[in-house]
């Protein structure tokens, strides 16, 4: 009797182990920090590209409207596939956007925004990419949306695309 | 049996005094740091091994906190807060993780007793 | 024409599979002369096809027919030879390929060479086995099949990944697979031997031979991964407790235990139930390997195509025969032979208990550590990562007392072992020891008290296994395994405590001091490979009296689009000399890393050392 019991226990503990190996399958595997309401640090400086100024990033949020981070680099292609969705969101929802500069020459992204036009209200510089990661970013493009109390709500990773850019507008829309 | 149980006993303790010893290792280093972090868009390199842009940067960081002061604990607590637990390669006992380190060290134990019944000891 | 050629020769190899099940299961009781032939010759048609389907694969990769999609793939005209003929295996369709071939090899092999056992058994182990090769096959043929058409006719292959064209790495996989797969006729002949209740010295003295196939060839797959990720990977390391890494690993830790139970119950007739379950759990093991690096549920830098619709199937087919082995266990317990005698406390067969206890205990790190960020996932939705500390900090602690057992255990006797083991000799040896010890950690800067423990322990055993050799005991082959196995701790933990490394950004002309060496940037050329584009990296290391010249490099691989940093290593039979340079954002500048790390190649040989005496019993066995 000890046996067929012990049977049925080794039998159960398969199957459970089975399922969980079953849904493990069905996860997604690549890992997206889905940190949200994640607030920015008030002490978060970047220099400005086109003034010496340098500037408190939480002083660039709007008090009543959301602002886009957008994370590029003139070397990176993806950031050119997405430009044009950042100038649509700018131009048309006059969305206020501000761009973060990563690990670039200054002259070749003057010149990246010049050829492509600019959308952001304005471009803070992290030449060797630590202030990006004191906003949680892997790397280049990525797109994070901040709400009117200074909290980003939802993280891009990787170039925006039409699903992406409409999201967008259904939050800020609200 | 008594004797058994000591030698038992005798290794738990000593498994935690080398957790903790390690824990009062040296000098805080850039090194040990980036070796225990992982590097988010390689595939399965740690933060020391990798040469990629992320990795370089966080290396950077690290440098920057550890010259400001912040202790090794302080480090890995504000890349958790970005990143998720999944950035630290050693995983802390918490209640997420007492079975990580439990069942190994319950299923020794269950071990010896399965031994002590098969072995004769007078 | 190839993909018919080859897919067709499966389809027949199924239809084989299909008959052999059938017959094994309803003749298992008829006069063997009846049945044998016919057994036989299924079994040779079944081998001659899939020989057949694996060379016409070869054939698509050598001739670059990229007809075949696997080829176009995983292939590239411009290749060089050797590595068209490797990248066979190199993908995941193709190595599933191999693992079938190895299957059925082992299989025929065990069949021819088995002619004098009982036959129910012998045609038990091919209901089982073919059972495994039947999934296989329907896995293959269903989800990963390596013979689909393209068409058109594409022009070119879509090469491989060039970090894989390497010797070492050419030669891993069928090293690795033929001992996963050996386990596979393990246990398929285990449970042969329980449904007919021959569990006994016999047996033990038979299989072994098969563990011991499998058990070297583990052992030198592992290496060679390891010495491939040394040489090629350009971080120094050897290990990483990688998901694959550790998948390999756990059936050897198994497979070891394994070999010294079957070795109690070939001298003692001891521990029955326990070599059943360890072949079973063996298998399984490996079966779950191939599942967790093909299902993409792992995330390394190992992984192959992740492919879901793969996993599911790999899956149920895992637990459709973990759960026939169980229920196969269960039903026919009674018919293992009663082994509640109790052994001795001070003897050889607790020792061997006490060694399989801390196998066991290693493995269920290892396999907890791979598995929990699974469970935790899908559990409670946190994703964490368990890494080198994780390992280090369960495993090393225990490595101390298992060490002091190991030191003891091979020289009990069997039964009773009357003479007193820890005496004042023995107290001596380990005082040395430990002084030793004391001096060596003295001059590092490591944490004391475990370190010199350890290192106390390693020269503990050490000693007693060199001792050994000088006794009357003429199991030579246990010698040479265990002093293989001291060696390539001590070599472990001294690489672990003296390496020392260094890295800068420099650029040509710049210099670095360490360590009283000195290493001049000297310039850099760059030329064109067979199929890459080089950055050489010239650098001169100085060092008292004597000058070397290192020339790591930076290759720009084209099809596909890769860069990698090839290191260059001076190997000496005392230290490595590392030396590896990579691109950095910063024009003109290359982050430079050096790294001194002493006994590397013990670590290599004493692998090689404890795998050889493990061939050494198997040549004496087949000698008898």
């Amino acid at each position: 009797m000890k046996n067929k019991q012990n049977l049925v226990i080794v039998i159960c503990l398969i199957f459970i182990t089975f399922f969980i190996l079953l849904l493990g399958l069905k996860k997604e595997n690549n890992y997206l920090p889905q940190t949200t309401h994640f607030k920015i640090e008030d002490t978060l400086t970047l220099q400005s590209l086109y003034s010496d100024k340098k500037l408190f990033l939480n002083d660039l949020f709007l008090k009543d409207n959301f602002t886009l981070i957008n994370i590029w680099a003139s070397w990176c292609l993806p950031c050119k596939d997405e430009h044009p969705y950042l100038i649509n969101l700018s131009k048309s929802f006059n969305l206020n956007i501000i761009g973060i500069n990563y690990k670039d020459d200054n002259n070749n992204a003057k010149k990246f925004l010049l050829e492509l036009g600019n959308p952001y209200k304005e471009v803070l510089i992290d030449r060797d990419g630590v202030k990006s990661i004191e906003l949680g970013a892997i790397g280049v493009p990525e797109t994070y949306l901040v709400n009117k109390e200074k909290k980003i709500i939802k993280k891009f990773i990787g170039p925006l695309n039409q699903n992406n850019f409409n999201e967008i507008l259904n939050i800020v829309k609200k | 049996m008594r004797k058994i149980k000591f030698v038992v006993l005798f290794l738990i303790v000593f498994q935690a005094l080398y957790t903790i010893a390690l824990a009062n290792e040296n000098k805080i280093n850039i090194d040990n740091i980036s070796k225990n972090l992982r590097c988010l868009i390689c595939q399965g390199q740690s933060i020391y091994d990798s040469q990629s842009e992320f990795a370089l940067s966080m290396k950077k960081l690290i440098k920057n906190k550890i010259s400001n002061g912040a202790s090794e604990e302080e480090v890995y607590s504000f890349l958790k807060q970005k990143y998720g637990e999944w950035i630290v390669y050693d995983p802390e006992v918490n209640k997420n993780t007492i079975l990580l380190w439990g069942i190994p060290l319950i299923l020794f134990m269950f071990g010896g007793l399965l031994i002590l019944r098969k072995v004769n000891i007078k | 024409m190839i993909n018919q050629l080859g897919s067709y020769s499966l389809y027949i190899c199924l239809i084989c599979s299909i008959y052999l099940i059938y017959k094994s299961y309803f003749n298992q009781f008829i006069s063997p002369k009846k049945v044998e032939n016919k057994i036989f010759s299924v079994l040779s048609v079944q081998l001659f096809m899939t020989i057949l389907s694996f060379s016409s694969l070869i054939y698509a990769f050598v001739l670059s027919d990229f007809s075949n999609l696997t080829a176009y793939n995983n292939s590239h005209s411009l290749k060089p030879l050797f590595y068209k003929v490797s990248g066979t295996w190199g993908n995941h369709e193709g190595s599933l390929l191999l693992w079938l071939l190895v299957l059925i090899i082992f299989l025929f092999i065990f069949f021819i060479k088995s002619k004098k056992l009982f036959f129910r058994y012998r045609i038990l182990t091919i209901l089982f086995q073919q059972i495994i090769i039947f999934g296989f096959l329907l896995f293959i043929l269903f989800t990963s099949n390596p013979f689909i058409n393209v068409f058109p006719l594409p022009s070119e292959g879509l090469g491989l990944n060039p970090i894989l064209q390497d010797p070492a790495l050419a030669i891993h996989p069928p090293l690795l697979y033929v001992g996963y797969v050996g386990t596979s006729i393990i246990f398929s002949s285990s449970l042969a031997a329980l449904v007919c209740g021959t569990i006994d010295k016999i047996w033990a003295a038979h299989i072994k031979e098969w563990i011991l196939i499998s058990w070297i060839f583990l052992s030198i797959g592992i290496l060679l991964g390891s010495i491939w990720a040394y040489y090629e990977l350009g971080w120094g390391g050897f290990w990483f407790w990688d998901p694959v890494e550790n998948v390999s690993l756990m059936p050897w830790f198994c497979l070891t235990a394994l070999l010294h139970s079957i070795v109690v119950l070939k001298s003692r007739n001891l521990f029955h139930s326990w070599t059943i379950i360890l072949s079973i759990t063996t298998f399984s093991l490996s079966m779950s390997g191939t599942f967790l690096v093909r299902s993409g549920i792992l995330n390394s830098i190992h992984t192959f195509a992740n492919d879901p619709s793969r996993g599911i199937f790999i899956l149920s087919f895992l637990f459709i025969l973990v759960l026939l082995a169980i229920f196969i266990f269960f039903f026919n317990q009674k018919k293992i032979p009663d082994s509640s005698k109790k052994t001795f406390l001070i003897s050889r067969e607790t020792g061997i208990l006490v060694n399989n206890w801390f196998m066991m205990y290693f493995l269920s790190v290892v396999l907890v550590g791979t598995a929990y960020p699974i469970f935790l996932e899908v559990i409670n939705n946190s994703k964490i990562s368990v890494g080198p500390p994780f390992y280090h900090k369960l495993i090393i602690p225990f490595l101390i007392p298992f060490l002091f057992f190991m030191a003891m255990g091979p020289n009990l006797k069997w039964i009773k072992n009357e003479k007193k083991t820890l005496n004042f000799l023995q107290l001596i040896i380990f005082s040395i020891c430990l002084i030793v010890s004391y001096l060596i950690i003295l001059k590092t800067d490591t944490n004391f008290l475990f370190s010199t423990l350890l290192f106390t322990f390693s020269f503990y055993l050490f000693f007693h296994v060199l001792k050994s050799f000088f006794q009357k005991n003429p199991s030579y082959s246990q010698k040479i395994s265990h002093f293989g196995f001291s060696l390539f701790l001590i070599s472990v933990l001294f690489n672990g405590i003296l390496s020392k490394e260094n890295s800068a950004n420099m650029k040509v002309g710049d210099e670095m001091y360490f360590l009283n060496k000195k290493i001049i940037f000297e310039n850099v050329q760059i030329k064109d490979g067979p199929n890459y584009r080089t950055l050489i990296g010239k650098f001169k290391l100085q060092e008292k009296k004597n000058t070397f010249e290192f020339k790591p490099e930076i290759r720009v691989y084209s099809q596909p689009e890769t860069i990698t940093s090839e290191a260059d290593i001076l190997s000496t039979i005392f230290s490595d000399n590392f030396l590896v340079f990579s691109l950095i954002k910063d024009d003109g500048y290359f982050n430079v890393r050096y790294q001194f790390k002493p006994l590397m190649m013990w670590i290599w040989l004493s692998v090689l050392i404890m795998s050889f005496g493990g061939l050494l019993s198997l040549i004496k066995k087949n000698e008898k």
